[in-house]
Order: structure tokens, then C-alpha cells, then sequence
């Protein structure tokens, strides 16, 4: 018995536009002129020795004063009204300039989460203890659309998207439980970007099933404990939920909708972000094989590194190719969004890693130290492989999307 | 506009009724051989991605295509030279034979001396009589390799027209009659038991001036565009999901569960990805194309493919076991010579597969030199250090 592999969005006569607009690129000169001046590596690396990486101001400047929070979220909803591909090249910049901004986590995959919440549950207030601004799931967008607040999914960072188990509802999160009284108890381990959020988007079981609700970070019963991350530019906490007050945005289908599309778009631009990371990596090696001398010749002349570098920098070709078809994909719903993105993470995660290690071996000693950038890129690269899935457990979605079957 | 076109073509000459050559004639005079081409050439200045419109359009109304397997390397390297260097004569002499494969192309470059090192090749061409600038050249020297020199009608050839500067300022390009005397074609067997390609012994073969493409001492900057279109042509081509022998591999698995393991099965997820990542990147980079950017990633496409098509084919024969252990040729079931008219790639059986992809890292190109190219042009990084770059061919060590 053979079924073929869907081919949908592979199927029209050009394939997607996988290129860049001239948008796009002015979009991104604008981000990356602006990290650059804001952000450079000697600051980044600065923050991080303290306990606060996050700079506020230059969140500010990329989310508000750039406009790329809201950049996915129609205008009604004050957003943007452009799409996932431009914030894809949002992404691509924020992983190149490794900066320390809840862009992925806020703008994109809680903002992705809020989107796809059918808005007739914010209705339901009867259970929210938040008796002062109970907002709607649209106000919130708003908030998150022009800056004014930062909203993240409370859910462990390596969540990945296509759970092994079929049936919807599989692999929902049951750590937080839904009280009598509509408050919530339970913890949720390894949620990135959480100690700058105001809001925690929450992902819990109540007596019916899935829900999904929206907590004050900062309200009573909430706890977040800071946790030594391995990526010092993204940092995780656990949170403790205690009898917190929460407001309830969706239930059951629509709990369940809002955090595979959180999910699913993260995982996608994910992609994009891994490839600035790989870019940014090749970038630097590349200058130093053309500046460092050894034996009377630059050592960039030496094919063992240079064919090394060849081979990476056709890696990140197709890696271009593949995070872009991923970021086309989710902007337009396209019917092969599953396995574009498991493509995506299968083969993103596994070049920003090979080149982020190329880049400490391509510059000797000095890759090794503290001060060099080359262990940020690293330690993103290495964090963002484990992230929204592994490699490998999309290697296993994309058998079963593909219809390649494990053994028996 | 396209689709009026389809028809008109269709009605004026029903597949079905039609001889297949007369069909193919009137497909290239109505401009839909090759949509890019200029009018006039079997094409209608249109964007290239619209050929896979009028491709699957005629195959539905089961129109015979030209068989590309048989004519690579007219198709991907001859024509886009003409193209570009060839005269309007030229052109209009050439092209359209051998889109319709009435005439087989082949590539006369490689020497036993010259491999990567192309520019030092030795086969030389002189005029007959020095000083007249009509005059025919005699072409004499030994090519190598030469893929379906055994069915060529013509060839494209770079000879050596001055030895007294140095290697890359003394070629010419020319085009050369495989029929004419002085050429003789000799097979060579390969790993795979048959005779793909050739040697080829030009002595005093004669080329009329007419036949010289591109002027005189320019035939490297000539050849550029053949190799580059080299390159797009073996890895960039367009591929549905599951073309190439991904596919073959994907369809064994699913219909053979017998055969699957474990740790197979990851490693076939991990090479379906890297295929289809190869594939949205020679999506990408035919947009590129034609939105006019070059695109450097043309070396790495190909680089990509040749290294996947080897692992893919190396992993077919594990996943076959026992099977994997008979060589499954293709006609004879035997090791016997044959002198094959196609090049498939992703044809016959698993054991040719494995073996016929070991060519792919040289043919077109050596990876090594791939990397050294995407290095250098891309990267800029210092170039390989050449000894003989100034200095006169005939004074080289040959
Ligand atoms: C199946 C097949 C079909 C072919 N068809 C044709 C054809 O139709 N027409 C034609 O003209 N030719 C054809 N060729 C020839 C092909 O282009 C050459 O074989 C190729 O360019 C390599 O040249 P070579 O064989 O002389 O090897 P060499 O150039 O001697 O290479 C030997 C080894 O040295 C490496 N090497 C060489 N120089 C360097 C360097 N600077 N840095 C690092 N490594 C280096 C190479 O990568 C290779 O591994 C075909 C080859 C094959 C296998």
C-alpha cells in the first residue's frame, strides 16, 4: 500500500516566493541598523553578567518605535497588517545580533497564541477574579501589538509542536490545574523570556478539559524563579502558580487551537532566527580567515578551512530556503504549514549549531574566551536546537506527515 | 497569452496525430520549447518559471516531450552558450536540432592532462592558412571523458589557439562536427560496467571559422558559462517533492515494511529533509534567475547534490539487505559493456544508482573545486596559490 507524500504548496508552477520583497530588506536594514547602534556584542555580553540581560529601551525601539511587535496583527487589531514573513526577517535579524528581546517569545509565538483564540471566549468572565480590567483577548493583541505590554506562553521552551500522540488535545499540558473557584495551581518549568513578561498566557486543565487563560505575571500567587540558563541571551524561569487569579481567553478546541499555533509559528520563525545566528557565524569566521596570519599566510588560505567554510555557507543556502518556506507557509495558512515548519526545525537547529561550533574552532583561543561573541551565538544556537522540539522529534513528525512509518 | 498558445499548438497539431519530430518542430516554432529563449529561438522572453506551465499542459494532451535524459548536455550547456556567444547564424543554425534532439550534443574538454585544471589543456587548433582571418582551423589533440560522444552530432570544444601566453588567455572556443574526419571516438568503460563516455582522438579535424564561437583567445570567458551552466543544470533543476531518487527510496519504504529498522528510519527522515531542503533551494535559486540576481548558490547546489545523491544511493543498498548484495543492471542483468543513449540519475536499479552517483563529485566540477569556487568568488577568501598563472603555456611543465 503506498500513499504519496502531500505535495500542496510544492504543487503551483513557480513554488512560493521565496525571496526577499524590497520591503522586507528595508525592514531589515531598519532592524539591524538599530541593533547595531543599540545593541552591539560588548553590551549584550555586559547585560548578561548582570541578572537583568533584558534592555528595556532597546525593546522599545524594536517593538514600539520600529513597529515589529505588531508586525503579524491586522491593523484592526492595531496591528501592522503585514504578515509572519515579514516578522520572519524581524527574527532573522534578532538571531544575528543575538539580542536579548522577547521577540520570538512575545511577538511571535504568545501573540501567534492570541490570534488563533476564538475571541467569543473572552466572553466568558463569569470565573475571572480580575475584577479590575477584564480584557478581551483584542485588547490584549493591542497591548502586545504596539509595545505597551509583553505577554508569553507559559509553557516549557522545549514544547514541540507536533506531539507524538494523535487525537486533538494530545500532549496538552496538565501541570497547571484549573481550581473550583476558576483560579490556578501547578508549575510550568523552563518558560523563556517569563521574567520580563507582564503577562503569562497559561495553557491548563480545568474539570472540562483544555483551557487557556491569561495571568498578571506579577499578580498575587505567581511565582517566577530565575533558572541559570545555557543561552545567556534567553533567559528561562519556573513559574509557581498558587490560587492565581486568572481570566479565562479560551476553552476546550480553542485552548487547544491557540497553543498549536503559538507553537507552530514559533517553531517557524524560529527557523529564520537560527539562520541569523548561522549567518552572523559565518560572517565573523570568514573576517577573521581573511585578517588572522600563521605560518606566513592567512590562515583562510588553507583549504581545510576554507572548504569548511564553503560547505557551511551552502548549508545556510538551503537553510535560507527551507526557514523561508517555513515563515511563507504560516503567513498563509498554506495546507503544508506542518511539514514545512518540521522541515524547518529539522534542518535550521542542526546548521545554526554546526555554525556557531565552526566559529569557536575557526578562531582558535580567542573562540574560547568570555570576551569573544563567538560563546553567545553558541549557547543561542545550541538552546534553540532543544527549543520548540529537537531535531529529531521533527525528523518524526515529518515521517508521519509524509507518511514514512516508523518500524514496527 | 500562454495558454492560447498551448492551444493553438494543440490544434493545429493534435499528439495524437501527429509525427513525433513534426509535433516537436512546431512546439519550438511556436516558442514553447523554452519560454525564456528570445522569440524567434523556441522561446517568448517570458520568465522561466512559466516552462512548467506549458510542460504540464502538453503532457496532459499527451504530447512526446524530447526525451531530456538523451540530450543533457545540448539542452543544459550548448544552449545557453550559443545563446550568449553564438552569432544570429549560429543560433538559428543550431538551436533548434538540437532542442528537438535531432542532433546530440556533447562536451570536448576535458584532457588526460587537464581535469580540474581545465585551462591547461594542450589540444591545439591552427588556422590552415596563418594570416587569413576566414580561414578553417585544424584541430589536433586527445579529450577525455567525453559523456555520449558515441552519440553526438556536434560538440563543443575549447582548443588552444596560442601556447606563447599564459593558459587562460590562449583558448578558443569552437563548435566541432563529431562526423567529420579526423574524429575518432573510442569508449571507455566505467564502475558502472558500461560506456557512458569516451575518449576522443581529433587529428587534423577541420573546423570552418564559422563554427568558432565567441572570438578568438576568449574561449575561457566562453567556457564560464557553459560550467556555470553546468552546474544549475545537474543541481538545480526542477523537481516535485519526492523527485530524484529520494522518491525511489521513500516508495521502497512504504511499500516494503519488511525492510524498515529503526535507526533506518531516522536516517532516511534525516535524508528526506536534507533532499527537500536541496529542492526548495534550487526553487529558490530559479527565482533568483529570473528575477536576474546571478545566484552563487548554483555551485552549491550542485555540491548539495552530488554529496546527497551518494549517501541516499549508499543508503538504498543497506536498506535493501540481501538485495542489495545482486547487481541489478539494466538490460543484460550481466557486468556486459553497454553504450547507453540516456543518463538517469534516478533510473535502474539500486546497485547502478549507488555506483553511477559516485560520479556526481566530478563530473561538472570536483567538489574540492566547488568549495575552492564558493570560497574564493563568494567568501573572497585568498585564493589557491598558482604557480603558473603568468607564466607562457609553452613554457610549462606539460
Ligand atoms: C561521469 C563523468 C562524466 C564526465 N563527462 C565529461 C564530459 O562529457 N566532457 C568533459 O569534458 N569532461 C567530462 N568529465 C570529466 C570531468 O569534468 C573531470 O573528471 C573533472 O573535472 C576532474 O578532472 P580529473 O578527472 O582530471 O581529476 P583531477 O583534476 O586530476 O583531480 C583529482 C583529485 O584532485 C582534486 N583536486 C584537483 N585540483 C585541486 C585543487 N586545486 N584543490 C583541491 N583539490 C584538487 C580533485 O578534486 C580530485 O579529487 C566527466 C567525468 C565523469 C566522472
Amino acid at each position: 500500500m503506498s500513499t504519496p507524500a502531500p505535495d500542496t504548496a510544492s504543487g503551483n508552477a513557480s513554488g512560493p516566493d521565496l525571496l526577499y520583497s524590497e520591503l522586507e530588506e528595508d525592514l531589515r536594514a531598519s532592524v539591524r541598523s538599530m541593533l547595531a547602534d543599540r545593541s552591539p556584542h560588548n553590551a549584550v555580553l555586559a547585560r548578561c553578567e548582570t541578572d537583568e540581560p533584558y534592555d528595556p529601551a532597546v525593546w522599545k525601539a524594536l517593538a514600539a518605535d520600529l513597529g515589529c511587535a505588531g508586525l503579524a496583527v491586522p491593523e484592526k487589531l492595531g496591528g501592522a497588517g503585514a504578515s509572519w514573513r515579514e516578522a520572519a526577517v524581524v527574527a532573522e535579524e534578532v538571531g544575528r545580533a543575538v539580542t536579548p528581546v522577547p521577540f520570538l517569545t512575545g511577538s511571535v509565538i504568545a501573540t501567534a497564541a492570541l490570534l488563533a483564540a476564538p475571541a467569543s471566549a473572552s466572553a466568558d468572565r463569569a470565573d475571572s477574579a480580575d475584577g479590575a480590567g477584564a480584557e478581551s483577548v483584542a485588547a490584549l493583541l493591542a497591548d502586545l501589538a504596539a509595545g505597551h505590554a509583553t505577554a508569553v506562553l507559559a509553557v516549557p521552551f522545549s514544547s514541540c509542536p507536533t506531539p507524538a500522540g494523535s487525537g486533538s488535545g494530545a500532549g496538552f499540558p496538565e501541570t497547571v490545574r484549573v481550581d473550583a473557584d476558576g483560579h490556578l495551581t501547578g508549575t510550568v518549568t523552563s518558560v523563556a523570556d517569563a521574567s520580563i513578561a507582564d503577562v503569562l498566557l497559561v495553557p491548563a486543565m480545568a474539570a472540562s478539559g483544555p483551557a487557556f487563560f491569561a495571568v498578571g505575571a506579577r499578580a498575587a500567587g505567581v511565582t517566577r524563579d530565575a533558572v541559570i540558563s545555557l543561552d545567556l541571551t534567553r533567559r528561562l524561569s519556573d513559574i509557581t502558580f498558587a490560587s492565581a487569579p486568572a481570566r479565562r481567553l479560551a476553552d476546550a478546541d480553542g485552548a487547544v487551537q491557540a497553543l498549536a499555533r503559538g507553537l507552530t509559528v514559533g517553531a517557524a520563525l524560529l527557523a529564520s532566527e537560527q539562520l541569523g545566528v548561522a549567518q552572523a557565524c559565518l560572517d565573523m569566521s570568514v573576517a577573521y580567515l581573511k585578517t588572522r596570519s600563521q605560518f606566513g599566510r592567512l590562515i583562510g588560505s588553507y583549504q581545510a578551512l576554507k572548504h569548511r567554510a564553503a560547505d557551511l555557507w551552502a548549508a545556510i543556502a538551503q537553510a535560507r530556503a527551507v526557514a523561508r518556506y517555513a515563515a511563507v507557509c504560516v503567513a498563509q495558512d498554506d495546507p503544508d504549514t506542518p511539514v514545512a515548519v518540521a522541515l524547518a526545525q529539522a534542518y535550521c537547529s542542526t546548521v545554526a549549531v554546526r555554525a556557531a561550533e565552526e566559529c569557536v574552532q575557526f578562531h582558535g583561543g580567542i573562540g574560547f574566551t568570555w570576551e569573544h561573541p563567538a560563546h553567545l551565538y553558541l549557547k543561542r544556537a545550541k538552546s534553540a536546537s532543544l527549543a520548540l522540539g529537537t531535531a529529531a522529534q521533527h525528523r518524526a513528525a515529518l515521517g508521519r506527515l509524509v507518511n514514512l512509518p516508523p518500524a514496527n | 497569452m500562454l495558454n492560447e498558445r498551448i492551444k493553438a499548438l494543440l490544434d493545429g497539431h493534435p499528439p495524437a496525430s501527429t509525427p513525433r519530430l513534426e509535433f516537436l518542430r512546431a512546439r519550438f516554432d511556436s516558442g514553447l520549447a523554452w519560454v525564456h529563449f528570445p522569440a524567434g529561438l523556441g522561446g517568448l522572453d517570458a520568465p522561466r518559471e512559466q516552462q512548467r506551465i506549458v510542460d504540464e499542459a502538453l503532457a496532459a494532451a499527451g504530447a512526446p516531450d524530447n526525451d531530456p535524459h538523451r540530450i543533457g548536455i545540448g539542452l543544459g550547456m550548448a544552449a545557453p552558450t550559443i545563446l550568449a556567444h553564438g552569432t544570429d547564424e549560429q543560433r538559428r543554425r543550431f538551436l533548434r536540432p538540437l532542442w528537438t534532439g535531432e542532433e546530440v550534443w556533447c562536451q570536448l574538454f576535458s584532457e588526460p592532462g587537464a581535469g580540474s585544471d581545465l585551462a591547461g589543456l594542450a589540444t591545439k587548433a591552427v588556422r590552415e592558412n596563418p594570416g587569413d582571418e576566414a580561414s578553417d582551423w585544424i584541430v589536433t589533440g586527445q579529450k577525455v571523458w567525453t559523456s555520449m560522444a558515441h552519440e553526438a552530432r556536434w560538440a563543443i570544444l575549447i582548443a588552444r589557439t596560442d601556447p606563447n601566453v599564459p593558459k587562460h588567455k590562449g583558448l578558443t572556443y569552437f563548435v566541432c562536427d563529431m562526423t567529420g574526419p579526423g574524429v575518432e571516438v573510442r569508449p571507455l568503460r566505467q564502475i558502472t560496467g558500461e560506456a557512458e563516455f569516451n575518449e576522443v582522438f581529433l587529428t587534423a579535424a577541420r573546423i570552418p571559422d564559422a563554427h568558432r564561437l565567441g572570438p578568438v583567445g576568449a574561449g575561457w570567458a566562453v567556457a564560464q558559462t557553459t560550467l556555470m551552466n553546468e552546474r544549475v543544470a545537474i543541481g538545480g533543476g526542477a523537481q516535485p517533492r519526492e523527485g530524484g531518487v529520494i522518491g525511489v527510496v521513500a516508495r521502497a519504504w512504504r511499500e516494503r515494511p519488511e525492510l524498515r529498522t529503526a535507526a533506518a528510519h531516522d536516517t532516511l527522515l534525516d535524508l528526506w529533509t536534507q533532499a527537500e531542503a536541496a529542492r526548495l533551494t534550487a526553487t529558490r535559486l530559479r527565482q533568483q534567475l529570473a528575477a536576474g540576481g546571478p545566484g552563487p548558490e548554483g555551485s552549491a547546489a550542485k555540491l548539495a547534490f552530488a554529496r546527497l545523491n551518494q549517501e541516499i544511493s549508499g543508503f538504498e543498498l543497506d536498506l535493501l539487505g540481501e538485495q542489495g548484495l545482486r547487481y541489478d543492471d539494466w538490460s543484460t542483468g550481466s557486468w556486459a559493456s553497454e553504450r547507453p543513449t540516456t543518463v538517469d540519475f534516478a533510473g535502474r536499479g539500486a546497485g547502478y544508482r549507488y555506483l553511477r552517483a559516485k560520479g556526481n563529485s566530478i563530473e561538472g566540477g570536483t567538489s574540492e573545486i566547488l568549495r575552492n569556487i564558493i570560497a574564493e568568488r563568494v567568501l573572497g577568501l585568498p585564493p589557491e596559490i598558482r604557480v603558473d598563472k603568468d607564466v607562457p603555456w609553452k613554457d610549462l611543465a606539460q
